[in-house]
């Protein structure tokens, strides 16, 4: 036994006590807790993963039947295998560096118990995520982590925007969460089990479906899942918004862990992706079409979170190409590489904000490399390895990921390319906006104190070695064979020189001479703005689906089925009793000796009557 | 005189007692039914005791005549359907009593004998075997709840209590000719004798019979579910009603609909169950997800819930309308859950209510400053009620469109549609209740309290079996799943022998079958 | 035995005392002539069975006279009771005013 509970139990804990009764304890005392209890939990992963060795195959603890129900059994099953360890080492990890930073972060903010229980609890669910042993428990850490996430964007309950945010976010996952609970009931109906090692095991002898079949049809539901939560293409418009939430949330749950998840589950379930070709294919498409779409938003707003927000989009989008190429060791390889980066990016941005009290618009700021060094110098290594400078991590996740792109269809690859360009491009463009040049801003800048500065330093240190000191597909091999064939160094050189170029573009454009980007936004007129506006996605759904759908019940089903049909019926009946009641009512006129007259009018009628038959039977 | 019993009578001892106190003392009276209806409600911790030694089976049976002619015997007994249902009624009582303590004030006495009055009809209608005796308290229960909205409702309570009285009077007529009809043809009331005569074919109903039986029953219960297009005496008499009648209605009175479902349709006409099927589906399916688009657009917080209910029971007919072990099993588990989380929004409802006298969501407005932890509870509630897992919903709706899919997976796709509507007009509420700026008007004569002590204590037991029931299953569901399995074997079989024998004995020799034995 | 009174004259006289009892009851206003008008059809009812009985020579309507008179009895005691607590409460013995039950 190596006591896997205790790994997402201790963020539990953590959150029991400080929501319990954080309202009562020193601010202090909160942080603690919350940290000890991440930091325990990061120290009980590296203890069992040293003491579990290799771990060829996975590794599995039994507890309890969470329910039973003929012969549908779950149980409370956690497993370790290659890929859950390095999603815990990931989450346990970059979790308990945002942890430290948040405590510098949050130091002024009120609600301070509530923003480190929701931590804890995110982190009890993520972890649960990756330690499922079964489909349903999976679900559980799934919809408990949007929770988390609805509960941290709404963290500012004052202000309305983080509110919608909040809710849009957990309504956009909710539909994804559909796709995901249909493919569970498939797979039961099929498998008759939700237990990963049961599936996979059945599912793998299975032929490759050339058209669609049940495994397709699993994988395109689970994959629209992975929509949802890692928001790809159509449903990637709530992490633009969950921007809203505190930086350190951005960062731990918009970045690095949260929205990862479906890459986690898309790996986690190869076994049926790699027998449905079809719903590949669709995968590596979002993936394309959700990278450079998010890519081209990105270039064009001005709010620092915003940007790294598509960022983030995008990046997932490539992790999903790589899962829609089959390899699906390099997207857990970038999925471990922007972890780092992307952390860092937030916490970066979130040290500048900080340090401008608040500010995030990149129009105000500017020439802040000098006021803030050390921000600049950790926030520098991600930027270049977000833009795939060799060396750096991302550049060695994002070159496995175009080499297995343009292994399968080298259309993939040059988009990848393009969009790569693009990537380094807005990076640096806002690199410069926010430190080059001279400070537009009002508020005098200063330097994030070391509880900040400290954790970003070791993401700066991971974002430069995390590509080549983690080997994340050669670990990975037992699980995703790696790919063959040849290491085409020009393809290398290719992506390298558009990252290159991108940061060259953005230099001449911002730096050089920074009345260009004006010009070209006036050139291009209304594809600029259309582009700006998000391509009025937004908009389109609330036209297309919100509206309709609110309207349409209050108009036709509540108040003309509900109220008109239906009660008009009931009421109807009714009032229709009562008409035919009140003309009998007259009769019924409650003095009695009118009753006494009709009773006696009766008799006598009824007396003739009587006589007269009896008249005619003789 | 065994536990069974003793639970059944003591509500009722309660009740006459109430009436006999003094009229003006109504703090005796309050502490007087809380005393009584936690007593009954520990007694009835009891009748768990023989479920976990032995697993399932017929419990705490009594079985002696009460009238001669016509044959109508006092047949009770706990099976693992009822157990819970009896204990959700038991444990709610006292809470319902809790949560009028301050909010009634007039005519105490009376409010607090029909509470008791309710339990004891409640708690009646579970576990009674003989169709007679059940329909009985059936009507029993009835009557205190037209009281509580009638007496103690709001405006329009005269409307709502009405509608509801004759909405479930018209469906219980239909019923009591079912069960008058069934005890011409059988000569007997008696449910476990019944339907042991149809197992063995010896009682045979033409399928027409059972198809009107069949329906007879069907719609008795459908309009107490409240299944579309039945429902619509729910959204009024929940908005009418006092706290405590919404509470008990929603949480307990409607389970009474979805257990005669179970109960009674599928083991007695099964073949007919089987014919109506997919249309009683459709209606399930439209149910869900009308239920809650037009829980959406309401601008009054206890009709948001009264509609979230519909949408809520839809997956209950669903599930028992799957005819399977996952489908019983989700929906029996989703009435429970149904009555602690829909019963626990409308105390909060309730609560909120007490503190502002408005129920329209436009009054309110970032309640969750002034009252972080009536914020909270509401916020776990709404979440169990939305069907997060580790609460308790996400088991039964799992459950119930597991079941579903095995069936026909179109149903469940349609149904899960549900799922996501949930959470539109839960979170919606919420945000609009309790976040964003404090809405100045709220705190306007008084400064807007957080739970007192007693409010909190009515909610924490509710709260703690959301979670005990969304992470620890093994204590509820594996009673319940064998009774379901009974009930499974008993509508096969049913359909089994109903076409081997059809057409088969006649009455006068069922008769003499009956009273032979 | 001296020549009997014909039993249709006993008749015919019931029939004259219940036909005035139910003119009365209809007619009248005052809730104490209302009242009589009951005893006196009553009364026509006892007389014909008492004739029939005699006729018959059977004692069976004897027996049910006798348990009209009671009841007739019991009738007159509640009927005053209330007749006088109408009249305390509303100072009247008409019959129209006393219609509260209506609405």
């Amino acid at each position: 036994m190596q006591h896997l509970w205790l790994i997402p139990l201790l963020p539990l804990t953590g959150f029991l006590i400080n929501g319990l009764f954080g309202k009562r304890l020193p601010n202090f005392l909160v942080s603690l807790i919350a940290v000890v209890s991440v930091a325990l939990s990061f120290g009980w992963v590296l203890k069992t993963l040293s003491a579990l060795g290799p771990l060829e195959t996975a590794y599995v603890e039994r507890y309890y039947t969470w329910f039973q129900s003929g012969a549908l059994n779950v149980g409370v099953d956690l497993a370790v295998d290659r890929l859950t360890a390095i999603m815990l080492l990931v989450v346990t990890g970059v979790g308990l560096l945002i942890h430290i930073y948040a405590i510098g972060y949050m130091a002024h903010e009120g609600g301070y118990y509530r923003f480190f229980s929701y931590m804890n609890l995110f982190m009890f669910f993520m972890l649960t995520l990756v330690l499922g042993a079964n489909f349903l428990l999976l679900f559980v850490g799934w919809e408990g982590v949007g929770l988390c996430s609805y509960l941290l964007i709404g963290f500012y309950t004052l202000k309305k925007s983080a509110g919608d945010a909040a809710k849009k976010a957990f309504i956009v996952n909710r539909i994804g969460d559909f796709g995901f609970a249909l493919a569970m009931f498939l797979v039961v109906v099929n498998f008759g089990t939700l237990d990963f090692q049961k599936v996979f095991d059945a599912a793998r002898p299975m032929p490759v479906e050339q058209s669609a079949g049940l495994l397709t049809a699993i994988a395109l539901l689970l994959f629209v899942g992975a929509t949802g939560k890692s928001a790809q293409v159509p449903l990637y418009v709530w992490l633009p918004d969950a921007m809203e939430g505190p930086t350190p949330v951005s960062a731990l749950i918009h970045a690095a862990t949260m929205v990862t998840a479906g890459v986690y589950m898309t790996a986690r379930s190869a076994v049926i992706f790699e027998r449905a070709p079809v719903a590949m294919d669709v995968v590596a498409v979002v993936g394309v079409i959700t990278a450079a779409m998010a890519a081209t938003i990105g270039i064009t707003q001005f709010d620092i979170k915003k940007v790294f927000a598509y960022s983030t989009v995008s990046q997932l989008g490539y992790m999903f190409i790589a899962c829609g190429v089959g390899a699906f060791s390099a997207g857990v390889y970038h999925l471990v590489t922007h972890a780092f980066f992307k952390a860092l990016l937030f916490l970066g941005a979130g040290s500048v904000i900080h340090a401008l009290g608040g500010e995030q618009d990149l129009r105000h700021m500017g020439g802040l490399m000098k006021k803030i060094p050390i921000t600049f110098g950790v926030l520098a290594c991600a930027w270049l390895a977000i833009s795939g400078v060799p060396g750096f991590s991302g550049f060695y996740s994002k070159d496995e990921i175009l080499m297995a792109a343009h292994h399968s269809s080298p259309w993939i690859y040059w988009v990848g390319v393009v969009t790569a360009g693009m990537t380094a491009f807005y990076v640096s463009r806002a690199m410069f906006l926010c430190f080059f040049g001279s400070y537009r801003g009002h508020h005098h800048p200063h330097e994030s104190p070391f509880v900040m500065w400290g954790p970003l330093a070791v993401l700066a240190v991971l974002s430069v070695i995390g590509g080549w000191y983690f080997q994340v597909p050669h670990y990975l091999a037992p699980m995703f064979p790696l790919a063959e064939g040849a290491h085409d160094e020009t393809l290398v050189y290719i992506s390298v020189a558009f990252g290159f170029g991108g940061i060259a573009l953005a230099y001449l454009m911002y730096v050089v001479s920074p009345g260009i980007p004006d010009a070209i936004s006036n050139a291009l007129g209304p594809i600029y703005r259309l582009v700006y506006r998000k391509y009025l996605v937004d908009e389109l759904y609330n036209a297309v689906i919100v509206s309709p759908l609110v309207n349409g019940s209050r108009t036709v089903l509540w108040r003309f089925v509900d109220a008109g049909l239906i009660d008009g019926i009931v009421n109807g009946t009714a009032t229709l009793s009562r008409t035919v009641g009140g003309m009998l009512r007259l009769f019924q006129s409650g003095s009695i000796r009118s009753y006494a007259a009709w009773v006696t009018v009766g008799c006598v009628v009824v007396l003739v009557a009587l006589g007269v038959m009896a008249g005619g039977a003789q | 005189m065994n536990l069974l019993n003793l639970v059944l009578a003591l509500p009722l001892a309660g009740f006459l007692v109430t009436l006999l106190l003094p009229k003006n003392n109504s703090h005796a009276i309050r502490l007087f039914s809380l005393v009584v209806s936690l007593a009954v409600f520990v007694l009835s911790l009891g009748l768990t005791a023989p479920f976990h030694a032995t697993g399932n089976g017929n419990w705490f049976v009594t079985d002696v005549p009460w009238i001669q002619s016509p044959e109508i015997r006092y047949h009770v007994g706990l099976d693992g359907l009822s157990l819970w249902l009896v204990l959700l009624s038991t444990l709610l009582t006292p809470v319902s009593i809790l949560v009028s303590w301050k909010y009634i004030d007039r005519r105490v006495k009376e409010f607090y004998a029909f509470l008791l009055l309710l339990e004891f009809g409640l708690i009646g209608v579970f576990v009674a075997w003989d169709l007679f005796l059940f329909y009985v308290f059936w009507e029993v229960s009835l009557v205190p709840m037209y009281f509580l909205i009638g007496v103690w409702g709001h405006e329009r309570r005269i409307y709502a209590a009405v509608k509801f009285f004759l909405y479930t009077m018209a469906g219980s007529v239909l019923m009591l000719a079912g069960i008058i009809f069934l005890y011409n043809k059988a000569g007997t009331f008696d449910y476990v004798n019944l339907v042991d005569l149809l197992q063995r074919g010896r009682l045979v109903l033409t399928s027409q019979e059972q198809l009107l039986l069949f329906l007879a029953f069907f719609v008795a219960f459908a309009i107490k579910v409240p299944l579309f297009p039945l429902h619509t005496w729910l959204p009024d008499a929940h908005v009418e009603a006092p706290t405590a009648g919404s509470i008990m209605l929603a949480a307990v009175m409607l389970k009474m609909g979805c257990y005669g479902l179970v109960r009674f349709c599928l083991p007695m006409f099964p073949q007919a169950a089987h014919q109506c099927q997919s249309w009683i589906v459709i209606l399930a399916i439209i149910g869900i997800i009308y239920g809650a688009l037009v829980a959406m657009v309401q601008p009054n917080m206890k009709k948001l819930v009264a509609y979230s209910s519909v949408s809520h029971l839809g997956f209950v007919v669903l599930g028992v309308f799957s005819f399977n072990q996952n489908g019983l099993d989700g929906a029996v588990y989703q009435m429970l859950n149904h009555g602690i989380s829909t019963g626990a929004l409308f105390m909060l409802v309730g609560y909120l209510y007490e503190r502002t006298h408005t129920l329209e969501i436009k009054d309110y407005g970032g309640v969750s400053t002034p009252a972080p932890m009536l914020a909270t509870v509401f916020l776990i509630t709404l979440l169990a009620s939305i069907g997060l897992p580790t609460l308790n919903n996400f088991v039964g709706e799992y459950l119930v469109l597991q079941g579903s899919a095995a069936v026909n997976f179109n149903w469940t796709v349609a149904a899960a549609v549900g799922v996501i509507l949930s959470a539109c007009y839960m979170l919606w509420l919420y945000q609009r209740v309790f976040v964003g700026e404090t809405n100045k008007d709220l705190s306007h004569h008084h400064p807007f309290l957080d739970l007192n002590g007693r409010e909190l204590a009515a909610a924490v037991p509710l709260l703690a079996l959301m979670v005990w029931m969304g992470v620890y299953t093994k204590t509820f569901l594996p009673v319940v799943s064998a009774a379901n399995q009974r009930i499974i074997e008993q509508s096969k079989t049913g359909v089994e022998t109903l076409v081997e024998k059809q057409g088969g004995k006649r009455i006068a020799e069922l008769r003499e079958l009956i009273h032979g034995r | 035995m001296p020549t009997t009174v014909p039993l249709n004259w006993y008749l015919i006289l019931s029939a004259i005392l219940f036909g005035l009892g139910i003119a009365g009851f209809i007619f009248r206003r005052n809730i104490i002539t209302v009242f009589m008008s009951i005893e006196l059809m009553l009364n026509a009812v006892n007389l014909s069975f008492i004739s029939f009985s005699y006729q018959l020579r059977q004692v069976d309507g004897h027996i049910f006279s006798f348990f009209v008179m009671v009841v007739a009895a019991a009738e007159a005691a509640v009927g005053l009771a209330i007749i006088l607590t109408v009249f305390k409460n509303r100072a009247t013995l008409a019959i129209d005013d006393v219609s509260s039950m209506k609405n």
